[in-house]
């Protein structure tokens, strides 16, 4: 491959966004441009588990973190779609992100 | 002054209520007459033409002549269908069986009216003649007639569902009627399923419409869902929609689940094909999709979080036609005597379509609007659908699931002590005469519909993600040149409950001065000091 002849492989653009109401704990900003590092510091990939991690130090911006992350995870009521498919059809939270993937994070809405 | 105002209010109200009832009569009553001329006119036919004239040419032209009657469905009690005509002018025209009914003697599958009303969907592939008939077979059922159920059922009765049910047990609200349309200024005050069988009766009489008039239990859930084909989840919380899952999933009754705040919604297709739990090839249930319940706090409601009529209105005209196409096709059948819903024969040779489960997110204001993402199929451990199901048709009626414990509650927030709170009505004697900082916390465009005099607004939503060091310069920086207000703060907000939560803060980050809060915001201000301060 050819990112692996750059040291640690060359960084990982994704799209990462947010709706049904969680943009509000995100700046009320739906769409955010999010590059990852190529190589963790263990040497793993980063994976959705990471992304996790990386969205609550870096991009969120309301201090009630249990409204979006719970027991490592994301709450309960929240779908993760991996390029428009349910992440559980992908390997859930240890699914590789890939240049150019689009991660969506869903609150479920209950109004009627 | 404002016990009068309210009182004058309901005086113009009930006129007008009063009045439009009136209208209504008339209208019925010129019907009446028109119905009884026809009537007059069939039976003169009849005698003309006895012996003389075919049977079945009879029955058509009787067909044809009753077409305007518009009363081939009426209204029932609770749940039970009525099965004798009650109007005056029917016996007459009847006397060659109900032409609406698939046991006509007339020579055609579908009356003159049908023909007339629905060729326009009729001329279609995609429903045709016998989508068509299968509609008429259809009893559906629509849960909740808010903002979703309104437009689905004024859609299904439209394109001439046969059996229609309606559940709710509210009353309607002028607050509604931006988005229910179903509902009107007339029948404010008036129960939403009795409202809305009012509009559906005049859109269509051929649809048998069925109100129950009080919520879903889970007592009440499986006898009403049982003795439907499929069923629309038009309502507005978790706990209602764990228990239509729950109770599809027993009956076997694909229901099409839709929901909306905001600027946004969302439509899935569940229970679809509806198999019995256990059987891998049925669609995914609420349970597969969302296992766990959200938290009590993250769940918004239209009248907390808003929601524009349009947005809510595409939700459930989306239900609507989802549900058509399930029925249409015939991808399920009626209801059996046993309640349970099988597949339909009809496309004997293929292969009933395997489960593709998917979720469609609008957002009004994204662009693109639409998004549709594969879902999941069933989920092996589900306490519901899945062959480890624990939830039973004796669970459910015993009242054993406790869906409300399910979901959680949340209990109204009291997090300060009584000294740290002050009455609208004390503060009302006091804001004038006693200098403070007045920090309404509610968003912009609350604050721009109206604020008290002297109030600065700092949205609690920015307040709550920063760091108290940050929050107290904010405020700082907003009293800067007003230093004649002191150092005492009073919080306000719309209900009284982000106001806690911006004291204790305020407190927590050492704010100088004493703070208290406006015990039940805004809301007690109108209640108990102005009644002409806006009610949203
Ligand atoms: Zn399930």
């Amino acid at each position: 491959m050819a990112e692996s002849s750059a040291p640690g492989g060359y960084p990982i653009p994704i799209t990462v966004e947010f709706t049904g109401g969680l943009e509000l704990l995100f700046g009320n900003e739906r769409k955010h441009k999010v590059v990852l590092p190529a190589r963790l510091e263990n040497g793993s990939s980063p994976n959705i588990s990471f992304l996790l991690g990386y969205l609550v130090d870096n991009l969120m911006q309301d201090e009630r973190k249990d409204m979006f992350i719970m027991e490592d995870s994301v709450r309960p009521g929240v779908l993760v779609l991996i390029n428009d498919a349910d992440w559980e059809l992908e390997g859930e939270d240890a699914y590789e992100l890939q240049a150019g993937d689009t991660i969506v994070f869903v609150s479920t809405l209950h109004g009627g | 002054m404002y016990q009068t105002s309210e009182i004058d209010a309901n005086i113009a109200r009930l006129r007008q209520q009063i009045a439009g009832t009136e209208a209504h009569l008339r209208q019925l009553k010129v019907q009446l007459s028109r119905a009884e001329q026809q009537a007059k006119e069939a039976h003169d036919l009849g005698q003309t033409y006895d012996g003389g004239h075919p049977v079945e040419w009879q029955a058509e032209t009787l067909a044809a002549l009753s077409q305007k009657i518009g009363s081939s469905s009426r209204l029932h009690e609770d749940g039970i269908p009525a099965t004798t005509p009650q109007h005056s002018g029917e016996p007459l025209l009847l006397s060659s069986g109900d032409v609406s009914s698939p046991s006509s003697k007339g020579r055609w599958p579908l009356s003159t009216e049908e023909y007339r009303r629905y060729g326009r969907q009729l001329i279609l592939h995609e429903v045709g003649l016998q989508g068509q008939l299968r509609l008429k077979s259809a009893k559906v059922l629509v849960v909740g007639v808010g903002g979703l159920g309104c437009p689905a059922a004024a859609y299904l009765a439209g394109a001439g569902v046969g059996t229609l049910g309606l559940v709710d047990g509210d009353t309607v609200e002028v607050s509604n009627l931006h988005r229910q349309i179903l509902h009107s200024t007339n029948t404010i005050g008036i129960g939403k399923v009795d409202s809305a069988v009012d509009y559906l009766n005049g859109l269509n009489s051929l649809v048998n419409l069925i109100p129950h008039r009080a919520h879903l239990t889970p007592q009440t859930a499986l006898e009403i869902i049982s003795s439907y084909d499929a069923v629309l989840d038009c309502t507005d919380h978790p706990t209602s929609r764990y228990l239509i899952s729950d109770a599809c999933v027993l009956l076997g009754k694909p229901l099409v689940s839709a929901s909306a705040l905001r600027t946004e919604g969302q439509l899935m297709a569940l229970n679809m094909p509806p198999k019995p739990p256990g059987d891998a090839s049925g669609g995914p249930c609420y349970r597969c999709v969302f296992p766990k319940p959200p938290p009590a706090e993250s769940v918004v409601s239209c009248g907390e979080g808003g929601i524009v009529g349009p947005v809510v209105g595409v939700m459930g005209v989306l239900q609507a036609l989802e549900t058509i196409k399930i029925i249409a096709t015939g991808t399920v059948d009626r209801a059996d005597s046993n309640g349970k819903t099988s597949e339909m024969h009809s496309k004997a040779n293929e292969a009933p379509a395997p489960a593709s489960p998917s979720l469609l997110l609008f957002s009004a204001f994204s662009s693109p609007p639409f998004r549709s993402v594969r879902l999941r199929l069933r989920r092996t451990n589900c306490a519901s659908c899945s062959a480890q199901a624990t939830i039973t048709e004796a669970s459910l009626t015993s009242g054993s699931l406790d869906y409300v414990a399910f979901c959680g509650v949340t209990s109204p927030l009291d997090i300060l002590a009584p000294h740290e709170r002050i009455g609208a009505s004390e503060y009302s004697k006091l804001y004038r005469s006693s200098p403070h900082i007045l920090l309404d916390v509610r968003e912009p465009v609350h604050f721009e519909l109206s604020s008290l005099p002297g109030a600065i607004n700092l949205p609690w939503s920015e307040c709550v993600a920063k760091p108290g060091e940050a929050l107290l310069q904010d405020v700082e920086r907003l009293t800067q040149g007003r230093e004649d207000e002191g150092r005492d703060v009073l919080v306000v907000c719309r209900l009284g409950n982000d106001s806690q939560l911006a004291v204790a803060k305020l407190k927590q980050a050492g704010w100088q001065g004493a703070v208290k809060d406006l015990r039940g915001g805004l809301r007690a201000w109108r209640q108990e000091v102005d009644p002409d301060w806006p009610d949203y």
